[in-house]
């Protein structure tokens, strides 16, 4: 393997003078809060794992939690999970990597998750020295790259502007593995981190512990969402194997099995491009590996190869305000009106802009009026194949989006009648629909929307990054 | 024999691939079902471009013989979770593909 690829950081601080030729992850959940059998972790020294790596969120979610600096996930689950971990790291001498801390790794996401590990060190007795690496990036910061020409688009994307940038709320960089190494080698037994790869916490050690960059990325991207990559799923975690030629990766339940199929499937998942993925050192490149099933429940994956980029490039998310939200449903079963179901909502919406207007003295640019009709074509909208077929029953979702809560709540009550009552073109009678309940409007709150689709090139992996280090011990 | 993806297919499904960008993974149970679906609209740039709205040069087409599967990944026509978009992770929007004729 090339040496080049290796990284150097001295580990004795965790390993001691150990050179372990086969260097072992346990991954005990695709994200933590998830839920695992507890005996599945427990077995972390019995496996010979060299470390614990989980993930802390994504933004699968969705722009809320990073537009808002709030977890997805339950305070409750996260602490069960996150005390079984560090319980299994302790017994087992080994150090613990949660990664994407508080769903979108802001600032607070990790303060978040640091507050409920020092309950943990406190109740459980458990001396740990925490390192909080912070991602969080300023508008400042981040303009000053822009104005150094260091940022580029990521496709589909257009080039960033600086009202782009200014109009965040929260950005993060997405960290690799190289501020985890140094705050393992500085001592740190418990590394919480801001935005990371999910790949990167499972990847730090082996890497430091030499082992070749190929095969390292793409058994961490196979094992990032813990049990995703076996036949069951909802199983819990994984343990993979790192050594000069390849990985292995296996269940930790015992009612789960990897296979060729489901491992390589995995490659597929979540990703664009299933044979190149890019990490900010390089590009993991799996289109020469190959897989076969080792025993009964474990594959073996070799010819896994890692491009090193001239450039190294820190991905940056960024989530801003896009205005306020509230919602009515209602529900339509009359035959005659599901069967003109296009004329009735188009009548509905044209009523309600016009006098919207009239009332409220609101031009079009300030507030924004949809009609969703689940059972019908709330789902795929236009792309809906069935669209022609009327529908049996419809649940009509109201949403009002203003610049802020009280005008999108006005809109909504001022819509309200008109959405109980309003009759098919030629009817004389006053129809009625079904409201979901009383208060009919729900407030969503401020809705957010991911900007930036960009990285930034930076001259050292940790210029952006901030580690922070504590020692927790129980009084 | 025609039919459709939705009855030739082993699972077909769907997900973001990070915010900007929809993927759909399609499982064929053996060799000669991949053959069918990679020679159907499936791997047509123009047809994709046509279902998603989107432009055909965005259109990603991927064969995996060693999986039997075939991946296209497109541009999110809405951004997740912004606006107008219907599918947070995108989950649902395999199903607009069920439907295509398969030979």
């Amino acid at each position: 393997m090339n040496a080049d690829v290796r990284a150097e950081t001295d580990l004795r601080a965790v390993f001691g003078d150990e050179h372990p030729a086969t260097v072992r992850v346990l991954v005990p959940v695709g994200m933590l809060g998830g839920g695992f059998p507890e005996e599945t972790v427990a077995r972390a020294s019995e496996l010979g794992a060299h470390v614990i790596a989980v993930d802390g969120g994504s933004t699968d979610s969705g722009p809320h939690y990073l537009g808002t600096a709030i977890a997805k996930t339950s305070r409750t689950a996260v602490a069960r999970d996150l005390r079984l971990i560090l319980r299994a790291g302790r017994a087992a001498g080994i150090p613990v990597i949660v990664g994407s801390c508080g769903t979108s790794g802001t600032d607070a996401g990790v303060d978040w998750v640091f507050g409920i590990a020092s309950e943990i060190a406190e109740a459980e007795g458990l001396e740990l020295t925490v390192s909080r690496i912070y991602s969080e990036q300023s508008i400042h910061i981040v303009t000053k790259f822009l104005e150094a020409g260091a940022v580029n688009a990521l496709p589909p994307a257009e080039p960033l502007t600086a009202e782009i940038v200014a109009g965040c709320s929260h950005i993060v960089g997405v960290l690799g593995h190289e501020p985890i190494v140094d705050a393992l080698a500085s001592g740190a037994n418990l590394v919480l981190t801001g935005r990371a790869t999910d790949t990167a916490l499972i990847a730090a050690i082996p890497l430091a512990l030499g082992m070749p960059a190929g095969p390292v990325w793409h058994g961490s991207k196979i094992s990032e969402c813990g049990g995703l990559c076996t036949t069951n799923p909802l199983s819990g975690g994984v343990l993979v194997s790192f050594d000069a030629s390849g990985f292995t990766v296996e269940p930790l339940a015992s009612d789960a099995v990897c296979t060729p199929r489901s491992v390589a499937a995995h490659m597929m998942y979540e990703n664009a491009d299933p044979f190149r993925m890019r990490e900010p050192a390089g590009t993991l490149d799996t289109s020469a590996a190959t897989y076969r099933q080792l025993d009964e429940r474990s594959v073996r994956v070799e010819g896994s190869r890692f491009e090193r980029a001239e450039q190294y490039t820190i991905k940056l998310e960024g989530a801003a305000p896009a205005g306020f939200q509230t919602m009515i449903l209602v529900g339509l079963r009359d035959p005659q009106v599901l069967a003109r179901l296009d004329e009735w909502c188009g009548g509905v919406l044209a009523y309600l802009r016009q006098n919207i207007h009239r009332q409220f003295g609101l031009e079009p640019k300030d507030f924004d009026l949809q009609l969703r009709r689940y059972g019908h074509d709330g789902v795929l909208a236009k792309g809906e194949p069935q669209r022609s077929d009327p529908p049996r029953e419809v649940g009509l979702v109201f949403i009002a989006t203003a610049a802020d809560q009280q005008t999108a709540t006005q809109l909504a009550k001022f819509a309200n009648p008109v959405l109980l009552h309003a009759p098919l073109p030629g009817e004389t009678a006053l129809p009625s629909y079904a409201f979901f309940g009383s208060p009919a409007e729900t407030e969503r709150g401020q809705l957010h929307e991911f900007v930036l689709n960009h990285s930034v090139n930076v001259h050292s992996p940790a210029q952006l990054f901030r580690t922070v280090r504590t020692e927790l011990v129980p009084a | 024999m025609t039919s459709t993806l939705g009855e030739v297919a082993e699972l077909v499904r769907s997900k973001n691939a990070g915010p900007f960008w929809l993927t759909i993974d399609v499982f064929l149970a053996n060799v000669d079902d991949y053959a069918r679906v990679v020679g159907s609209p499936l791997t047509d740039a123009a047809f994709i471009a046509d279902t998603y709205q989107v432009a055909a040069d965005s259109v990603r087409i991927f064969t995996l013989p060693h999986l039997n599967a075939v991946k296209v990944s497109v541009p999110r026509p809405s951004v997740q979770g912004s606006l107008y978009d219907t599918d947070l992770h995108a989950g649902q929007q395999y199903v607009a593909l069920l439907g295509t004729i398969i030979d």
